[in-house]
């Protein structure tokens, strides 16, 4: 498949205005701006594009949610929160293409009657908010974004807020409140932000890529959106693939793509030619997959009959030097770093698991830890308010049911049985 | 106290890490600053100044390097909050600093994508250079040495961000050394130019 998101990416200045309108920029939201909102809705619909968040959630559909005749103000917000383990697409976006974010951003806009649009994006981006911010003022200069948008009396701003280091931001109601001013921590839903959201008002949700996507359909039409991919898996998709590989990047395809052509295809295999050991397919919140798993369609639909999930694509890939407990072990660190503390199970569950992994991993642990470990896993998954404690549940539960044998050597032994040379321990 | 049999408590463990607050010089806006904040409330409806906390709170860091309790004070005053309620903020996210840091703050990414490039080397090579540990300030107050979780450039891993801004992608722990050199012999000329020097 020929890119279509990433097709500029790397041209020098590819980012600016002049580059994006000579390139045809701006004709998606000329067209949507000439249809009723319902339509766009509806051509968005028709499309089958599915939230590239994370969950898969059909975006036509999530902005049908917001009631038409509710009197308060409606919002957009941008999640560019990107701290998913493993995640770097949206980075890209937003740094080389953030015109195509702002197209998208308006026609969403139009589509819901939204007339602010927010881009909450993740403190450390902070050289990626200073395009954003620059790019901002030359579409406002030029007309894109403001008062009377390209004369059919459409009027809306986009402003970026920016986060300051906090995973549980990506989570949309914990963004929601975070974007409030306050500590990002979930709400209880219902009600769906798409009804109460951003100060109490509707609200719909998007992540970057699938914002970026908006402009596509409305270009290129739904039918040629649909056609891309297979049934229910539509449009142009980025992979992040990182880990042992020998070309780690961002690589855009169709999800009709297999994970062997990712990571041996595009990313060039296994980094030294070694054996592969296991992959995480979607971002750390995913469950491992094994090599024989491999040739499994890397799509929304596709993963899950894999045993897992695609996430947000963010594939990370582990060559047969990796000690499955220390990996597990370090996914914990971060896990329990980033708990927001608002639920028990996760707070405090997070906290046991790391305590019981650290002591496997350094040669302390007994064989009823194993068990212990896979008890309180199973007592955080599903009893959670927001799907972080699923996720921090899935790379221990997924790694004792594949490598259960590295867990018992580990404590059979009273050491980790392989530290690579890639790591401190190595030689001690 | 947890109730699971299997899993007592150590002791000391439940104790609160939450230390008194410095309360520090009193703190006020520089009038440039306030201006700068009074623009990016702007983008707020006016009855909802409170999401301008987290910039607000970016600027008193890069007006006096951390935050102190005069200045969560200030915050609440401006933008029309309890202390409380900025103080919550201050307190959950990790950008903000809370005590005094160095010069430059080195942040190591120690998330699984860095750590499988040999982040830990990484760290390990930094704390022998400096002679510090994770989270310590060295004595002439121009390093702090950090871990941070995923940063989201796990395609340039190992990677090290410093001042919670300039990315530096493809550290091998010689790399990363070599950064604090030139920190130390050319300041912050040394930090400009690194983001995406590696083009893929």
């Amino acid at each position: 498949m020929e890119p279509v998101l990433t097709s500029h990416v790397r041209e020098p200045n590819g980012h600016t205005l002049g580059a994006y309108l000579a390139r045809g920029g701006y004709e998606g939201l000329r067209k949507a701006l000439g249809l009723a909102p319902g339509q766009v809705i509806d051509m968005v619909k028709a499309s089958g594009l599915r939230g590239r968040g994370g969950a898969g959630f059909p975006a036509g559909l999530k902005w049908q949610f917001v009631p038409k005749d509710s009197p308060k103000p409606k919002y957009l917000c941008c999640n560019a929160d990107e701290s998913e383990p493993g995640t770097f697409k949206d980075h890209v976006l937003m740094e080389r293409n953030p015109h195509l974010l702002f197209e998208g951003c308006l026609i969403a806009c139009h589509a819901i009657g939204a007339k602010v649009a927010y881009i909450y994006i993740r403190g450390e981006f902070r050289h990626v908010m200073r395009v954003l911010e620059a790019e901002i003022e030359a579409a406002r200069g030029a007309g894109y974004l403001g008062k009377d948008i390209l004369g059919s009396g459409f009027d809306c701003e986009i402003f970026v807020h920016p986060g300051a280091g906090a995973y549980e931001a990506g989570e949309e109601s914990a963004l929601l409140e975070s974007l409030e001013g306050k500590r990002a921590q979930p709400r209880l839903r219902p009600p769906f932000p798409a009804v109460v959201g951003l100060y109490g008002c509707p609200t719909i949700i998007n992540n970057v890529e699938t914002l970026c996507s908006v402009p596509l359909i409305m270009t290129k039409g739904p039918e040629w959106f649909a056609s891309l991919g297979p049934e229910k898996n539509s449009g142009p998709k980025l992979y992040c693939i990182s880990g042992h590989v020998e070309k780690p990047g961002v690589y855009e395809a169709s999800m009709h793509v297999t994970m062997r052509e990712l990571v041996y295809g595009f990313a060039g295999g296994i980094r030294g030619g070694r054996a592969l050991k296991a992959i995480i397919p979607g971002g750390s919140s995913t469950p491992v997959i094994l090599p024989d798993q491999i040739d499994a369609q890397a799509s929304f639909d596709g993963l899950v009959k894999a045993g897992s999930m695609l996430g947000s694509a963010a594939i990370i890939v582990m060559d047969d030097t990796t000690c499955m407990v220390w990996a597990a072990e370090n996914l914990l660190h971060f896990y329990r770093h980033e708990s927001c503390g608002k639920c028990t199970p996760c707070r405090e569950g997070t906290d046991w698991m790391l305590k019981i992994l650290s002591r496997i991993e350094r040669g302390e642990g007994s064989m009823r830890d194993i068990d212990l470990l896979s008890d309180v896993a199973n007592n955080i998954n599903g009893k959670t308010l927001c799907p972080f404690g699923d996720a921090a549940v899935a790379p221990v539960l997924s790694t004792i049911q594949h490598f259960r044998a590295e867990y018992e050597a580990h404590v059979r032994e009273g050491r980790c049985t392989c530290p690579a040379d890639w790591r401190v321990m190595a030689g001690h | 106290m947890s109730f699971h049999p299997e899993m007592r408590y150590e002791s000391g463990l439940h104790v609160s890490q939450r230390q008194v607050r410095q309360e520090g010089e009193p703190f006020a806006f520089t009038p440039a600053n306030r201006e700068r904040l009074e623009q990016v409330a702007a983008h707020y409806p006016p009855e909802h100044r409170r999401s301008a906390v987290i910039p607000a709170l970016y600027i008193v860091q890069e007006q006096q390097g951390h935050i102190t309790a005069s200045a969560i004070r200030h915050v609440a005053e401006v933008i029309g909050c309890t202390p409380a309620e900025v103080d919550d903020v201050v307190t959950y996210y990790a950008m903000f600093f809370r005590e005094p840091v160095g010069k430059y703050v080195v942040q190591v990414c120690r998330t699984l994508s860095c750590a499988l490039r040999g982040a830990e080397r990484v760290t390990a090579e930094l704390e022998r250079t400096l002679g510090i540990k994770v989270g310590q300030t060295d004595p002439d107050g121009t390093f702090t040495l950090m871990e941070m979780e995923c940063l989201g450039a796990c395609d340039r891993a190992p990677v090290v961000m410093v001042n919670n801004d300039h990315w530096h992608e493809c550290q091998s722990p010689e790399d990363a050394a070599r950064l604090l050199e030139a920190l130390k012999a050319e300041g912050e000329a040394a930090l400009s130019g690194c983001h995406l020097k590696k083009e893929g």
